[in-house]
């Protein structure tokens, strides 16, 4: 048996598993789920169902094939706007999917029918409350039993202020927006700080004990237990506490992605997963040097923060298959793809390698954007996994119940609580 | 009963964070734990009801500057606990309230559109407004409302949502994988609606659900409500005791229907009612007897009469008489966060009234709280209880109800058990749900064009 089996139940424990010294140490893997699969033209390819992408079927479909492949989590993506920035009315192309639900309810719609993936949808920070918020992922908590977290995104297109009619955001000029650095960006990420702090903060307003029940004096709650949150910042004040009770897992995961020095900074000091786009494992290291530069400046060295790399996979049973696979879709499109994602076409055991060798340079885990739904996911799931599996490098059964769990994160203590 | 006697329509209401709610019974559950909300649902469902109902509170209350501890306290996300839901549900109406005040409209019609799609057509949306400063507290927004203004806000919310519903026909993904045609209509979605409260632009991003909109409640009995509601709404919510209230209530809110170019059947009467059942009438009158001290203790006696009186009345004895000062007038400083205070529009005629109720009938004030505050709506053997609900709806005192059990999660099972039967017997209640959407349930068409001549939309 070359791989580490891990039987026995995690949850309130740091060192959760223990590496052989001949075993390579396990990769954790996630799916980000996103219409038809991230390649524009993924709904056209036979299999596609791009007819059912509202639907609720749909979604559970692709979780529990997620699960089936004892992945850690699927994110869910999410947008305001119907288009992205830029491409709006008549200039906007008709063959792209447009339309989507709103991410937090996907994910609590297949929390009943799943019992062990982690489920983190996106929410944008940039117009929404975090009070809101707060008690939504912390109903997501309960509905899933600890199984939730999610993935803030800020929004800096214009377009989607306008939507909101309550804020003007500066635009930042043409192709600027996912690379630009300067004051509006640092100011809107400064804000997503904050956001992620008052979201914090309010799942930690109840102590786990804060219920009693206590017939005698006739007290449901004991109120010395529940705390104001009294959160001021430039951009907002929230007093508390929640009207929700702390989540199951205390703190859901919290994930953002980023390209550059700014999101970094955020995903350092205020999140537990970073989601991040090297195209080689040169770039990888130099990622995670600097996220863990900015942890270490926030100082939290202590704490664990996990860095995923992002990758667009198309796969095939052959390295010629997956090659004219995705020579297809860019053909399809009018143009080749190049997200900010490296885009990875091959088999599973090429990817497999990939994987280890980009974690050599420091990567955590891996979140692989399936270029068409549902086939590259079942190439992740029934292929790819395994293959990891067989080099002992993925679990062969899920060894928690709560994504703390799976992510080797201890359930945390109440900042509130006397210690 | 004759073939063509009205059908009657229930509802089931998770027990709130109020009085109502015994948390101190044994078999009293977790407010918070899914496990909980599926017992309610699939009850409901089994038992063929219309709808599952959550009511919403943004703030924990509070009393004399202190969170407020004697009842219940804590809930979900109403969205977020809909949506898992329609996992374990098929038929059953998933009606959330959504308070217009604390949300913008584009975020709640993609919550409200979200959940139609992922429940295949059984969303439901409580309008309500609230203003106070106090709830603001934990928003980025603020809260503070104009008096004016408030229903204004209610009506504008509602409208532009509508506007956001209704920009999707439902015809425009064509996700043609040949022709590579996925939107057939480059500007669906788009709006550009502009009026006081809101000055909104773009496309909205959730194609047209499956009942086109979600069913709209309105839920409260003022003047502004009763209109609010015969412009706007599908359903009303409402709380009236008695068969003559309910009729007239029924009578003056159905007429003024017309004025908006709709029919009596596009408008469904609701009241929230409690019920207590048992095998003989004495024996329901015992319990229902028993629970009202569970739920009105000596303490919330005292809460209770604090706000009214807006007093910190913690220095009387609940087993003795009424205070003998009076209420202190003005705005309310005791009790914040709940709506019951503002019902008490005149504190010293209110005061009177229970003054000459205690001396009559020489109640303490526990006693006089537990007789005017929330007795139960129906009390006797399922046989009586499901005669008197069919006498309420054939006689136009209601289209149906909303249940309000006072036991998370198992009130309702008894009912459902032992009354609906009866009500299927008497053929006033459905043995199968007739159709899938919650506009199918409430026989309701589909929605209508904007129906608020007011909104402005350029």
């Amino acid at each position: 048996m070359p791989h580490v089996r891990i039987g026995f139940r995690i949850r309130f424990s740091r060192k959760w598993y223990f590496p052989m010294p001949s075993s390579p140490s396990p990769v954790r893997l996630a799916v980000a789920l996103d219409g038809a699969g991230r390649h524009p033209a993924a709904w056209r390819e036979p299999g596609a169902r791009p007819r059912e992408l509202l639907t609720a079927g749909y979604w559970a479909a692709l979780v529990a094939e997620a699960e089936n492949g004892l992945l850690d989590f699927v994110t869910i993506e999410d947008s305001l706007g119907l288009r992205p920035a830029g491409e709006t009315g008549a200039a906007g192309r008709p063959d792209r999917v447009r339309g989507r639900l709103d991410a937090v309810l996907v994910a609590s719609r297949v929390a009943p029918l799943t019992s062990h993936i982690g489920l983190v949808p996106t929410a944008v920070v940039t117009h929404t409350e975090p009070f809101h918020v707060s008690k939504a992922i912390a109903t997501l908590d309960y509905v899933s039993g600890g199984r939730a977290g999610v993935r803030v995104k800020v929004s800096l297109d214009p377009a989607d202020a306008a939507l909101f009619g309550r804020r003007t955001v500066p635009p930042l000029g043409a192709g600027q927006a996912g690379t630009a650095a300067g004051p509006v960006l640092e100011e809107f990420f400064e804000e997503a700080a904050d956001w992620i702090e008052v979201v914090r903060r309010l799942w930690d307003s109840w102590e786990d004990d804060a219920v009693i029940r206590d017939v005698a004096t006739g007290r449901f709650v004991d109120r010395g237990k529940l705390h104001y949150v009294d959160f001021e910042g430039d951009h907002f004040r929230v007093r508390g506490p929640s009207i929700t009770p702390r989540p199951p897992q205390g703190q859901p995961p919290v994930a953002a992605l980023g390209h550059q020095a700014v999101p970094y900074r955020l995903i350092g000091r205020s999140t537990d997963i970073g989601f991040v786009t090297p195209h080689d494992d040169r770039r990888a290291a130099a990622i995670v040097t600097a996220v863990r530069e900015e942890q270490a400046a926030a100082g939290r060295e202590s704490q664990t923060v996990h860095v995923f790399g992002d990758l667009v996979v198309v796969l095939g049973d052959t390295e010629r298959e997956a090659a004219e696979r995705r020579e297809r879709l860019d053909a399809l499109d009018g143009a080749a793809f190049s997200p900010d994602a490296y885009v990875f076409a091959g088999t599973a055991a090429q990817l497999a390698d990939l994987i280890q060798a980009w974690q050599g340079a420091g990567l955590t885990g891996f979140r692989l954007h399936p270029a068409v739904l549902p086939h590259d996911l079942e190439r992740i799931t029934r292929q790819l996994v395994p293959e990891l599996q067989r080099r002992g490098a993925f679990r062969t059964a899920y060894e928690a119940d709560t994504l703390r769990g799976l992510l080797g994160l201890p359930r945390p203590a109440n900042r509130y609580a006397a210690a | 009963m004759s073939e063509n006697a009205k059908q009657i329509h229930l509802a089931a209401h998770f027990p709130g964070v109020n009085n109502t709610t015994v948390w101190s019974d044994p078999a009293s559950g977790s407010q918070i734990d899914f496990s909980s909300f599926v017992h309610l649902a699939r009850t409901a469902e089994r038992a063929k009801f219309d709808f599952l109902f959550l009511a919403e509170g943004l703030r924990l209350r509070e009393q004399n500057g202190q969170i407020y501890d004697l009842d219940v306290v804590g809930r979900p996300d109403t969205f977020t606990v809909l949506a898992a839901l329609a996992a374990v549900t098929d038929k059953l109406g998933l009606a959330g309230t959504i308070n217009s005040t604390f949300n913008e409209p584009y975020e709640v019609a993609r919550q409200f559109a979200t959940l139609d799609h992922l429940s295949a057509g059984r969303a439901a949306w409580n309008v309500v407004t609230s203003w106070d400063e106090f709830t603001g507290e934990n928003f980025r927004r603020g809260g503070y409302l104009a008096q004016p203004d408030r229903y204004e806000r209610a009506r504008q919310f509602l409208a532009a949502t509508q506007v956001l519903f209704d920009s999707w026909r439902g015809d425009e993904v064509v996700a043609d994988q040949g022709s590579g045609v996925f939107l057939g209509d480059p500007d669906a979605g788009a709006f550009d609606h502009h009026v006081s409260q809101f000055d909104i632009t773009g496309q909205f991003n959730v194609p047209r659900s499956p009942q086109g909109r979600p069913v709209i409640f309105q839920a409260g009995d003022s003047e502004e409500g009763r209109e609010f509601a015969a412009s706007a709404a599908d359903a009303i919510f409402t709380r009236h005791g008695t068969l003559e209230a309910g009729r007239a209530f029924y009578a003056d809110v159905k007429g003024r229907l017309a004025r908006y170019g709709r029919s009596p059947d596009e408008l469904k009467i609701l009241p929230g009612v409690t019920f207590v059942l048992g095998a003989t009438d004495a024996e329901a009158r015992e319990r229902a007897h028993v629970i009202r001290h569970q739920q009105v203790s000596g303490q919330t006696a005292i809460k209770l009469l604090e706000q009214l009186w807006n007093r910190d009345l913690s220095g009387y004895d609940p087993d003795g008489p009424l205070p003998s000062v009076d209420p202190l007038a003005g705005e309310n400083t005791v009790a914040r966060g709940r709506a019951s205070v503002r019902m008490h529009r005149d504190p010293l005629a209110t005061a009177a009234e229970w003054r000459a109720l205690a001396e009559a009938k020489q109640l303490s004030i526990r006693e006089l709280i537990i007789e005017v505050s929330g007795r139960q709506s129906f009390i006797g053997t399922p046989a009586a209880v499901a005669a008197s609900l069919n006498e309420f709806v054939q006689t136009d005192a209601s289209d149906g109800f909303i249940l309000v059990p006072h036991l998370t999660p198992g009130g309702l099972d008894e009912f459902a058990d032992t009354v609906v039967p009866l009500l299927q017997e008497r053929g006033v209640f459905r043995t199968e749900y007739a159709g899938d959407t919650l506009r199918d349930h409430l026989g309701l068409g589909a929605p209508r064009g904007p129906r608020d001549g007011a909104v402005v939309t350029r």
